[in-house]
């Protein structure tokens, strides 16, 4: 028997009787609701969660957010959050879950993703750090010796924990030989550099590994099997990048929209008429990504989702766009270049300048619009693959 | 304002099942093109079917009205199906009339009526051009004197094939709507030569042709457009399930089709379009959807959901239908293939009950995004 929305509630009523929010230390009020299964509560009993339809998680969100309650500041982790936990969920040992998924969820231990490299971005399937399994290790338990470079990585700077993928097998083909690890971020080898990035801050960095060993026990799935992991990793991606259903006007319309109705000096019919289409592909967007939601109701993400994800692109770069031509004058000031390492980005708290450069990096982040219009023509349409030469080659041989 | 329930019910898909299957059987679009250029261009055999044994044309009336007490949901589905065949059947005059005639169940006359309605042995239609925005003011083109209406109005959808016209007309107490016996004399129509040629439409002509007044002033005012509102909201799901067929036959299509030595669905060219396609397809579906669950649910964002689903799909809809034709080269270009026929229907639809933009300064006025 799953949980209904009644008996969540009363869950949710009876959870808020024995601990009180305010009287309460933050932490252990998050801890306490972990224990509780409130956490995620599609997730199983004792890993956060109580088996419970994932439409249901609103409602339990709704509820703490009225009793005043904390919460675990999920813009913090979005890594953490939208991509490692349902990695670790789906294909870590019982041992994993119960070691990382509490503190991810509380917060406590931020995390970020080590998959691009300089010379595998679309092609991530290229990459070539090396991952050495050395079976002596430290005591019974074999290790493995990591030497590479990751770059455009989101968070390295405040992360406890990384998502890696690395080679593990040089002579297999591309796909074959990639294995899947969580990699401690304070581990000696471990050298993390900001990159600077077009709107003066740096969100991203880049990562040098070198001789980082990594315990076996943290690997996550089977040795070789990496791509396989790596993909569902990429559907979470998409879904929490492209998946947010937001109220109408949530996104960065309604920035637009409060624009124009504040500025009726401004309006011309031409930007009105822009202004209309923008606001209704938003709406159309969102009721997209919100019917998404409805079918994922149960199950993983599929490919479906990199649809929602081209079409905020795409979006949010037209609006950016729109809104420095509506403002005029003030669309030529930028609110600061000054260079730091941000939490986290928000677009809605920095100036309309921010908006437009950063939203160039939709389009790119979390897979490139071109390469996600492949995978809906090929895993959604059941369109041919491209011709290619470099599925069954070992990577060695492969031109880079 | 709740979330809206945009997934299809096991109901509804039990529906659309049903009306697929007879839609594929009797409606095939080389069955649909022999008939356009006959003398009967529509298919009412097929309609009585749809409305008599399946009870389309009964979804919207309720079950104390002897219909079948259903909504726009299940409706939405049934057009759908009839968007994806393209058939000729007289089903956005159904939808116009019983919209209308449902709101004025009180007059014994259409009490009578509506039960033949409803087993498709009558059709009507309403006299509003096929353009017409569903937010503009109350037609004016058609007075009535007494019980005598006199006047014209063009583009009337399916009106060869009516046997009864609502007429909205203006009299002594201001707006009105009459119900009109297309056969009594002062009534004259013709017909026009259509784009689309598996939907038609002609002008009506009344010269001092008696009706019976039906609804007056301000409650004929709010019938109509609430009939036009929900027309449009359906129609918006009719397109999607033609834009869904020009998608699905022209992904087929680029499977099979060899050039270069290879299907021409490897060429990313083709599969890029295609992507976008489907996302806007599902984008469409979205809309459409919401529009629907807004319009059975009759809460006040009704006209705002109508008018988001008309300017998202009109558009949709005929992007698949030009890509459709595109993608097939010059096979899409022949009488003797479909593009042309989903083509036509996608255009026209698309004026139909007022293009994007009609639709966005509505949404302009709605979402209070005013004008310069
Ligand atoms: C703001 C930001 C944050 C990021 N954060 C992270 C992170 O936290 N962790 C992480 O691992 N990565 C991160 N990335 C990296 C991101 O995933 C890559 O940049 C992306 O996958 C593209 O790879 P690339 O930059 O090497 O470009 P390339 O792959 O070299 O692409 C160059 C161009 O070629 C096109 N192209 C490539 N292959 C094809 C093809 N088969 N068909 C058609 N066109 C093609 C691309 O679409 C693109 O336009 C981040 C990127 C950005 C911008």
């Amino acid at each position: 028997m799953t949980v209904d929305a009644d008996e969540l509630r009363g869950i949710v009523r009876g959870f808020l009787a024995a601990n009180d929010p305010r009287g309460m230390d933050r932490l252990d009020f998050l801890r306490a609701r972990f224990d509780a299964g409130l956490a995620w509560v599609h997730f199983p009993a004792g890993l956060g969660g109580l088996g419970a339809a994932r439409e249901l998680q609103p409602l339990v969100d709704a509820a703490f957010a009225e009793a005043g309650a904390p919460d675990n500041r999920p813009h913090l982790n979005s890594i953490g959050l939208g991509m490692a936990a349902p990695t670790i969920l789906r294909f870590g040992n019982d041992e994993q879950r119960r070691r990382y998924l509490r503190p991810l969820w509380t917060g406590e231990e931020i995390w970020c993703q080590l998959f691009s490299e300089p010379g595998a971005g679309s092609d991530l399937a290229s990459l070539a750090t090396r991952a050495v399994r050395d079976e002596a290790g430290v005591g019974s338990e074999a290790e493995w010796v990591v030497d590479g470079q990751k770059v455009w990585t989101s968070l390295a700077h405040r992360a406890r924990w990384a998502i890696l993928v690395a080679r593990s097998d040089p002579d297999q083909p591309k796909h074959q030989g990639l294995t899947y690890f969580i990699c401690d971020m304070t581990a000696p080898g471990v050298e993390v550099r900001p990159l600077r990035q077009i709107t003066g801050e740096a969100e991203f960095n880049e990562v040098f590994l070198t001789g980082v060993r990594i315990p076996d026990s943290q690997r996550l799935g089977e040795i070789g099997q990496g791509w396989q992991v790596a993909l569902g990793t990429l559907m979470n991606e998409r879904v929490a990048i492209g998946g947010r259903a937001p109220a109408r006007e949530g996104g960065l319309i309604g920035i637009a929209a409060e624009a124009w109705r504040e500025h009726p000096e401004k309006r011309t019919h031409g930007l009105h008429n822009r202004l209309l289409r923008l606001w209704v592909d938003a709406e159309a967007t969102r009721l997209t990504s919100l019917r998404l939601r409805q079918q994922l109701a149960a199950g993983d993400p599929g490919p479906e989702g990199s649809a929602v994800k081209i079409a905020f692109a795409e979006l949010n770069q037209a609006i950016t766009g729109f809104e420095l031509e509506f403002l005029g004058e003030p669309g030529l000031a930028y609110d600061d270049w000054t260079f730091h390492q941000p939490e986290f980005t928000d677009f809605a708290k920095r100036g309309p300048g921010f908006r437009y450069l950063r939203a160039k990096g939709n389009s790119i982040e979390g897979g490139t619009t071109e390469i996600l219009r492949n995978i809906i023509a090929e895993r959604v349409l059941g369109l041919p693959p491209e011709s290619r030469t470099d599925k069954d080659r070992p990577w060695k041989e492969l031109p880079r | 304002m709740s979330a809206p329930d945009l997934l299809y019910s096991e109901v509804e898909e039990d529906l659309r099942a049903n009306v697929r299957r007879l839609l594929r059987d009797r409606c095939d679009w080389t069955a649909v093109l022999a008939r356009c250029e006959t003398d009967e261009p529509y298919d009412l055999a097929l309609w009585r079917t749809l409305a008599g044994e399946l009870g389309l044309a009964s979804l919207l009336v309720s079950e104390e009205l002897g219909g079948a007490g259903a909504s726009t949901r299940e409706l939405s589905v049934v057009a759908e199906e009839i968007g994806r065949s393209v058939a000729p059947v007289p089903f956005l005059s159904n939808l116009l009339t019983t919209a209308t005639l449902v709101a004025c169940a009180d007059e014994p006359r259409v009490r009578e009526l509506l039960p033949q309605f409803i087993d498709g042995s009558r059709l009507g239609t309403v006299a509003v051009g096929l353009t017409t925005v569903p937010y503009s003011a109350f037609p004016q083109s058609v007075k009535a004197e007494g019980t005598a209406l006199s006047g014209s109005v063009s583009a009337v959808v399916d009106l060869e094939v009516a046997d009864y016209v609502v007429v909205p007309a203006v009299d002594a107490d201001g707006a009105a709507l009459y119900l009109v016996d297309a056969s009594v004399s002062g009534v004259s129509r013709s017909a026009t030569t259509p784009l689309d040629l598996t939907r038609r439409f002609g002008t009506i002509t009344l010269d001092r042709a008696v009706g019976e007044r039906i609804a007056s002033g301000a409650d004929a005012e709010r019938i109509l457009r609430q009939a036009l509102v929900t027309t449009a909201g359906l129609l918006a799901a009719e397109q999607v399930g033609l834009a869904q067929k020009c998608l699905d036959v022209t992904v087929e299509y680029a499977k099979t089709r060899y050039q270069f030595g290879r299907q021409i669905g490897s060429f990313q060219a083709i599969k890029h379009r295609l992507a976008d396609l489907w996302a806007g397809v599902s984008s469409a579906r979205a809309v459409a959807r919401n529009a629907a669950d807004t319009l059975a649910r009759g809460d006040d964002e009704t006209e705002l959901a109508v008018a988001i689903a008309q300017a998202y799909c009109s558009d949709l809809v005929v992007l698949a239908a030009e890509e459709h034709l595109q993608l097939h080269g010059g096979i899409g270009m022949t009488w003797e293939h479909p593009a042309h026929l989903y083509l036509g229907r996608a255009k026209s639809s698309q004026l139909a009950f007022g293009i994007a933009d009609h639709h966005r300064q509505r949404i302009g006025e709605l979402a209070d995004l005013p004008m310069p």
